[in-house]
């Protein structure tokens, strides 16, 4: 773990912007990966076998037709899936090495280190401030001028800090739908994660904002490990390191192919992916 | 699209029904302040009943009320909102005592006043040794106010958007903080809501207090004293008085007042409240 901080930099100095395309030298080392990962509910099977490796500092894109499991696997990374009625996992889903199903971890930390950002920006009813106090609080950050200067980091890190930094105390949900997504995100990351979850985080907002929200993600990549779920191909092949298509077959989904961002586009592996590709294009 | 005569005649027909809510309540108002008005003033409101109630005041009568209200109050919403709570937070739906205590609130919420005098009467008077007695008429109203309290309290936490709770979590914001910060603050509104119902409930109650706080007219002395509420004082004299349909109706006027001003403040908290939290 301490090990995982201090090689960010190394990885970081490695990919400068204009390297980002190519392949690079080391591979960066998985963070996060899951084997033989499978969520049902009730009776009825979710995803079965999923085994998807992410890697450091990348942004990983899961892309696939609506219901085959995107946001549920999403929730197995930060075990939200404890909150979902009659939902059972199985196999084994890893951060850093350390197992995360089935297993009786520390769930404060473990969403600590793993954040994760909604569809539907969801700041809480309080003000911009209070809605960046309150994880802080929670996780025993309450020293009033460490409180401060994170929150001028998170907020300046998103681009919001010139547009609230007058009216802290208003209302979070007077914010535009692009404001309040870019807040929810700075509310995850003034826990300083190392993973940040992204489920569909563009898709409720505007061709604008949603600009917005991608460019802040692309720059984020260089700090935390992400995973975004996206039904925007274009999107996907503008940030994506990696690309993850799940499918759904006889009812579950399953990966159907997981590659590097410009293979998945250009020379898919399986058929489903070229079709899928060419589909969305045309 | 062209309004046919059918929607015209739904729409007069609906606005009838409309209007005469407005009258009754208007109709009610005027009687009780037509023949209230005159005698209510600062003597009435601070003297004690002369004569059986047929002359002077009723200022024993309206600190029995507030105390029985008070103890009904402090009772109802601990109890109430922690039931609450229980049932929409920590209980699933499916499970058999969840479903056990909804059932048994629809039951409470049922029955009559009267059968909850007899029962507050045989646990709190007897049972309990707290004979004829403002607490025993306040913890009886407990009783009949609960339902009201715990239905709205819930209704409230259950407005509560889902992605709150979701973001909550993934932020590992505990199931205590969540509730704390996020929850009861949203459900307060609500909390209001039952609790003017429940008040509303308790001040319009007599049969359930006959049997259990007495219609003692004195000044109490303590809540374990007997005491009489402004409905109780309202229907003696009107039942049991000859010549006591003035104060009575002095009284009404004053206990319909009481009711008015209660839900005013009350919506007007529930206001405050909501632009504090800011929830544009
Ligand atoms: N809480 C739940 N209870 C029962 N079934 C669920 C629940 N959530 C999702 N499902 C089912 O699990 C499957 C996967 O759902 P999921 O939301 O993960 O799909 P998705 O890939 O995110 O879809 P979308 O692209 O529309 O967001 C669907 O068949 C859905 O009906
Ligand atoms: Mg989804």
């Amino acid at each position: 773990m301490r090990n995982a901080k201090q090689r960010m930099p190394e990885t970081l100095a490695l990919q400068s912007n204009a390297e980002r395309r190519r392949p690079p030298r080391i591979l960066p080392r998985i963070h996060v990966e899951t084997r033989k990962l499978t969520l049902r509910y009730g009776p009825h099977v979710a995803f079965r076998d999923i085994t998807l490796p992410i890697r450091q500092g990348e942004i990983t894109a899961i892309v696939g037709p609506s219901g085959c499991g995107k946001s549920s696997f999403l929730a197995c990374l930060n075990r939200l899936t404890d909150l979902f009625t009659d939902c059972h996992v199985t196999g084994s889903a890893t951060l850093v090495g350390e197992e995360l199903v089935g297993t009786e971890i520390d769930l404060t930390s473990l969403r600590r280190r793993v954040g994760m950002i909604f569809q539907k920006p969801n700041p809480f009813p309080l003000t911009i401030r209070r809605n960046l106090e309150l994880p802080l609080r929670e996780h025993a950050v309450s020293d009033r001028h460490e409180v401060q200067s994170r929150m001028e980091e998170v907020l300046r890190a998103v681009g919001l800090w010139d547009e609230v930094h007058a009216r802290l105390d208003t209302p979070a949900l007077r914010l535009s739908g692009g404001q309040q997504q870019r807040l929810c995100i700075a509310r995850a990351l003034v826990l300083r994660p190392e993973v940040l979850l992204l489920d569909e985080p563009c898709s409720a907002l505007d061709p604008i904002s949603s600009g917005v929200v991608e460019d802040l993600i692309h720059r984020l990549r260089e700090t935390y490990t992400l995973v975004i779920v996206t039904h925007n191909l274009a999107q996907a092949r503008r940030i994506a390191d990696h690309v993850a298509l799940f499918w759904v077959k006889d009812g579950a989904g399953h990966l159907a192919e997981h590659s590097r961002c410009r293979d998945f586009f250009e020379s898919p592996k399986c058929e489903l992916t070229a079709a899928y590709v060419r589909g969305a294009r045309g | 699209m062209r309004e046919s005569r059918t929607d015209r005649l739904l729409e007069l027909a609906c606005w009838c029904s409309a209007f005469m809510v407005l009258a009754i309540a208007g109709w009610i108002l005027f009687d009780v302040m037509g023949h209230g008005f005159r005698r209510v003033d600062l003597n009435f409101l601070l003297g004690s009943p002369i004569d059986a109630g047929r002359q002077g005041g009723i200022a024993p009568i309206l600190v029995s009320t507030v105390l029985i209200l008070g103890v009904c109050m402090t009772v109802a919403v601990p109890i109430g909102v922690g039931a609450a709570v229980a049932l929409s937070e920590y209980g699933s739906e499916g499970r058999r005592a969840t479903r056990l205590i909804r059932a048994s609130l629809d039951v409470l919420a049922g029955i009559p006043s009267i059968v909850f005098g007899l029962f507050g009467n045989a646990l709190f008077c007897r049972a309990l040794g707290m004979g004829f007695s403002i607490a025993s008429g306040g913890l009886t109203l407990a009783c009949m106010a609960l339902p009201l309290v715990i239905r709205s309290t819930e209704e409230g936490l259950r407005s509560v958007p889902v992605e709150y709770r979701h973001a909550a979590a993934a932020l590992g914001m505990s199931r205590t903080s969540t509730l704390v910060h996020l929850l009861l603050p949203a459900a307060t509104p609500g909390l209001l809501v039952g609790l003017v119902l429940g008040i509303g409930r308790a001040l319009a109650e007599t049969a359930a207090l006959l049997f259990t706080s007495g219609y003692v007219s004195r000044w109490p002395t303590s809540i374990f004293d007997s005491g009489r509420t402004l409905s109780v004082h309202i229907y003696d004299l009107s039942m049991n008085v000859p010549g006591g349909d003035g104060n009575s109706h002095a009284s009404a006027l004053v206990l319909v007042a009481l009711l008015i001003g209660i839900n005013l403040t009350a919506s007007l908290m529930a206001n405050v409240w909501l632009r504090r939290r800011i929830r544009t």
